[in-house]
């Protein structure tokens, strides 16, 4: 279990007089002091961890956001920023200490402007209402996590979220021009605009998957793009984890570059199958999503080379969607995946490494082998253009011995990832939950190089407390 | 002036570890192509990266490649050409603007952040910067990242480094995202009579379904073009049959905007490594050269204003969004640029002038206090004795 740092005990004292303070910051509704309103906020995506806050704070505008953080820097009190708490890392989870700042009611898009492509949003915005507000005119917003109905924008850029399609179209990060950002003090500062590469140090890029180490973003400037013609998915399923990862080599090798390119092995495939009856191949050992983007000609020659790629490692079988709604049927398993695994187990784990993508077949061996040790289920979903992979770990969460089994064994797959060349996390961030593996990418002197870079933004340490880094190492602020 | 250049990035940083004991500033770079860039740095020494060289992995089915911070870019671009890959942001050889007679470097490409005309489409140089081995001004080795292409493990100090020109810390390695090189290029040039009409015909190509990875605008036209006056390009680059297809699509569409040609894959090559290098601008060698950023839509009054201020030379990228101008190296066409990118709401680079106005002015936009004091400290953090470029982006 992840420990967190114990209560300033001068700070829970002052609660009753830290709410009647916020009370005079924010207008009344904006406060929340009662512990069955606040109860929603003590977990986040990965709900095995609860904690109540201290209060909760909805603001409406960036001043309110810097209102309180002036108040909680000028006080020392903690602060958890929350967007629509779907971290499944445990990102938003509150302290009792802390100050929870949703932005949930900061949901105003403020401007589109198709001609340059950008639309500037507030933080509250979920992904797929920029989405919304622009493709009755052809356009979208690329970065797609899975989560996009409920997450928020400001979320996102804390994580610097992915999605199956950012081989292509790159991460938040690739696809923001301008923040408004909020530092500890309350100061409000913009970075960059509605133009590319502002001249200077890249506060957009530090910024962006700082998980709330460094500030508060309130408002978002993002590119949008014009779509494409149109788009396609094929499947092809293999009866060998090794040869579906050779031929995903052999499409990246022949030059292509699908727009997603998503694998899933055996476990998976039947967990999906059972829960949306997408036609895919009980037989097969692993399975490809692969899919394309063009006029309809285009797709047909594209996926056509791809299906000549595939059967030259002698698929099990192989399905080209001949319409929009037989892509929506290859992809409505793969969409279901998380949903579908959590129907034949009680909880689970999702994971979220980044590993070389040549690496595949000797790392899902040996997560194979670690479900055996653990006598745990595993289901693998990978992102296998960029090598992000997604096991997820099942697990009965009423049984202790069984959610800390789930937890040493997550663990073990996250330091696999780092030990065969890769990461910790791709999309879904440190959080609490991979806080204390940190020291398994890094050395102490990299990881206290970040943590003097956040005393630069946050020198008392106030934002997003006990995240991100391993609290031994972390400076002893003085209260 | 001594050069030092160390052939191991632990001699490297011990030369950094004596330069910080000593209070000892450094001139950072790698084969100094760029040392022309920006404001000059006040420093004895330099310390070249330029012995540190070799790619040292290279996986074309992961798309990525590692080299020290040394190896020159031909050579990193030679290998990738291998494998029909290439870098994907497109970097100006900027070798003829700095009169530079050696190739420019990794380290020196990604610490200044060069992105070329692909950067509308496929991203910026610092998108691409997978991972980082670096030197603080400590000489303490870290790294940042790593050589996957999805990794958001800890503070992105990858990003910060890209583009901090040797300020924040000395890179020794680098890993890059690559990409397939295109099978084909294809080019609609189209005839325009001014600027905002060039800009406007560029945002509805880059508005189309079709893919554009290049969108610039000549001024004054490009003589293999066959086409007088003002022309706006738009680039697809793509499958032979996608380009064709798209291509001609694209051409329908824009009919309206004016009189246009098609360009062949080597006739493409050929301007667009031009529009790349910024050879179009025709800056004298006497000239200051700028490059600012704004909003496309902005770029027409932009220019106007430079225009009338000075009888600047034009050439836009990134569908109007870049604006590189040339002009006479004095503090007063310095502040009209100043002046146009704010009130634009862009950035400037005073990018090329000699030293005596570049020491004189601010080359970058200034920010605003409280993010200046945040540079001040994460400056402070990773170069407490301030050894590391001093001068190079302000005074």
């Amino acid at each position: 279990m992840i420990t967190l740092p114990l209560p300033k005990p001068e700070i829970l004292a002052r609660r009753d007089e830290i709410l009647v303070d916020l009370g005079r910051l924010l207008p009344a509704d904006a406060v929340i002091g009662e512990a069955i309103r606040m109860k929603p906020y003590e977990t986040d995506g990965l709900a095995a961890y609860r904690q109540m806050p201290l209060a909760v704070v909805l603001p409406r505008t960036t001043a309110e956001v810097a209102s309180v953080l002036r108040y909680c820097h000028e006080n020392g009190i903690r602060v958890v920023p929350r967007g629509a708490g779907t971290s499944l890392a445990g990102g938003a989870l509150p302290l009792a200490d802390a100050i929870v700042i949703g932005l949930m009611r900061m949901n105003r898009i403020r401007e589109i402007n198709l001609e340059d492509r950008y639309a500037v949003v507030e933080a509250g915005v979920t992904n797929i209402g920029i989405t919304k507000a622009v493709e009755d005119d052809g356009f979208f917003y690329a970065p797609d996590p899975s989560s996009q109905l409920a997450c928020m924008i400001g979320g996102n850029v804390m994580m610097n979220s992915g999605g199956a399609h950012c081989l292509k179209y790159g991460v938040t990060a690739n696809n923001l021009l301008g923040l408004t950002f909020v530092t500890i003090e309350g100061e409000v500062i913009e970075i960059g605009g509605r133009h590319l590469d502002a001249a200077g140090y890249d506060w957009l890029g530090l910024i962006t998957g700082s998980e709330g180490q460094l500030g508060m973003v309130t408002e978002v400037t993002v590119r949008i793009l014009r779509g494409p013609e149109g788009a396609r998915a094929m499947l092809a399923a293999f009866d060998a984890v090794e040869v579906a990862g050779a031929a995903v080599d052999a499409i990246i090798g022949s030059g292509i570059i699908p727009v997603a390119l998503e694998f899933m092995d055996k476990p998976c495939i039947h967990a999906c199958e059972a829960f949306a009856h997408a036609g895919y191949p009980l037989d097969a050992e692993a399975m490809l999503i692969i899919e394309v983007e063009g006029s309809v000609a285009e797709q047909d020659i594209l996926l056509g080379k791809i299906r000549d790629i595939c059967a030259r490692f002698n698929p099990i079988s192989m399905k080209l969607a001949e319409s929009a709604e037989q892509s929506l049927a290859i992809w409505k398993g793969r969409k279901g995946a998380f949903g579908a695994v959590g129907r034949i187990s009680p909880d689970y784990l999702c994971m979220d490494g980044t590993i070389p993508t040549g690496e595949l077949p000797n790392v899902l061996k040996r997560i194979g082998e670690m479900s055996v040790k653990y006598g745990l289920g595993v289901a693998n979903v990978f992102h296998a253009g960029d090598g992000n992979l997604h096991p997820l770990i099942m697990f009965d969460a009423n049984d202790p011995t069984s959610f800390r089994k789930a937890e040493d064994f997550g663990a073990e797959i996250l330091k696999l990832c780092v030990e065969v060349g890769g990461c910790l996390t791709g999309e879904h961030g440190v959080g609490v939950e991979k806080r204390d593996l940190m020291t398994s990418q890094f050395t102490a002197g990299e990881l206290n190089i970040q943590r003097a870079v956040k005393t630069a933004f946050d020198p008392q340490w106030l934002l997003n407390t006990a995240k991100v880094f391993p609290l031994e190492g972390n400076p002893k602020i003085a209260a | 002036m001594s050069i030092l250049a160390p052939d191991t990035e632990q001699a490297l940083a011990a030369v950094v570890a004596r330069a910080h004991a000593a209070r000892e500033p450094l001139a950072i770079e790698g084969r100094g192509t760029k040392r022309a860039m920006l404001r000059p740095v006040q420093a004895a020494r330099t310390l070249s990266t330029r012995n540190l060289t070799g790619i040292t992995l290279y996986r074309p089915t992961e798309l990525m490649i590692r080299a020290r911070a040394g190896t020159p870019v031909p050579e990193i671009e030679a290998a990738l050409a291998e494998n029909n890959q290439q870098i994907i942001a497109e970097p100006p050889d900027l070798g003829a603007m700095f009169g530079a007679t050696e190739a420019a470097t990794l380290g020196g490409m990604v610490a200044t952040n060069l992105s070329g005309p692909r950067r509308i489409m496929w991203g910026a140089m610092r998108d691409h910067v997978l991972g980082i081995r670096a030197v603080t001004g400590e000489g303490e080795v870290f790294r940042s990242g790593g050589r996957v292409l999805k990794n958001v493990t800890g503070l992105d100090l990858c990003k910060l480094l890209t583009g901090a020109h040797g300020t924040l810390g000395v890179l020794t390695e680098v890993t890059l995202k690559v990409l397939p090189r295109a099978e084909a290029t294809g080019t609609l040039a189209i005839r325009m009579s001014d600027v905002a009409r060039g800009v406007a015909a560029l945002s509805a190509a880059l508005g189309s379904p079709y893919g554009i990875s290049g969108a610039a605008l000549l001024t004054d036209g490009h003589a293999a073009l066959g086409l007088p006056g003002m022309v706006a390009l738009a680039r697809i680059e793509d499958f032979a049959d996608s380009v064709t297809y798209r291509l001609a699509r694209l051409r329908d569409d824009m009919a309206a905007h004016g009189q246009s040609t098609l360009l062949d894959t080597p006739a493409s090559h050929a301007i667009w490594r031009a529009v790349r290098d910024a050879e179009p601008l025709g800056a004298a060698a006497e000239d200051a050269v700028w490059r600012i950023s704004v909003a496309p839509s902005e770029a027409a009054e932009t220019a106007a204003g430079l225009t009338r201020a000075f009888g600047a030379k034009l050439m836009f990228d990134w569908g109007g969004g870049l604006i590189w101008v040339a002009g006479p190296a004095n503090e007063a066409a310095h502040a009209a640029v100043m002046q146009a990118a704010e009130a634009a709401g862009g950035s400037f680079t005073l990018f090329r002038a000699p030293a005596s106005l570049a020491a004189s002015v601010l080359v970058l936009p200034p920010e605003t206090p409280p993010l200046a004091a945040i540079a001040r400290r994460v400056k402070a953090t990773l170069d407490p004795a301030g050894v590391l470029n001093p001068g190079r982006m302000q005074a």
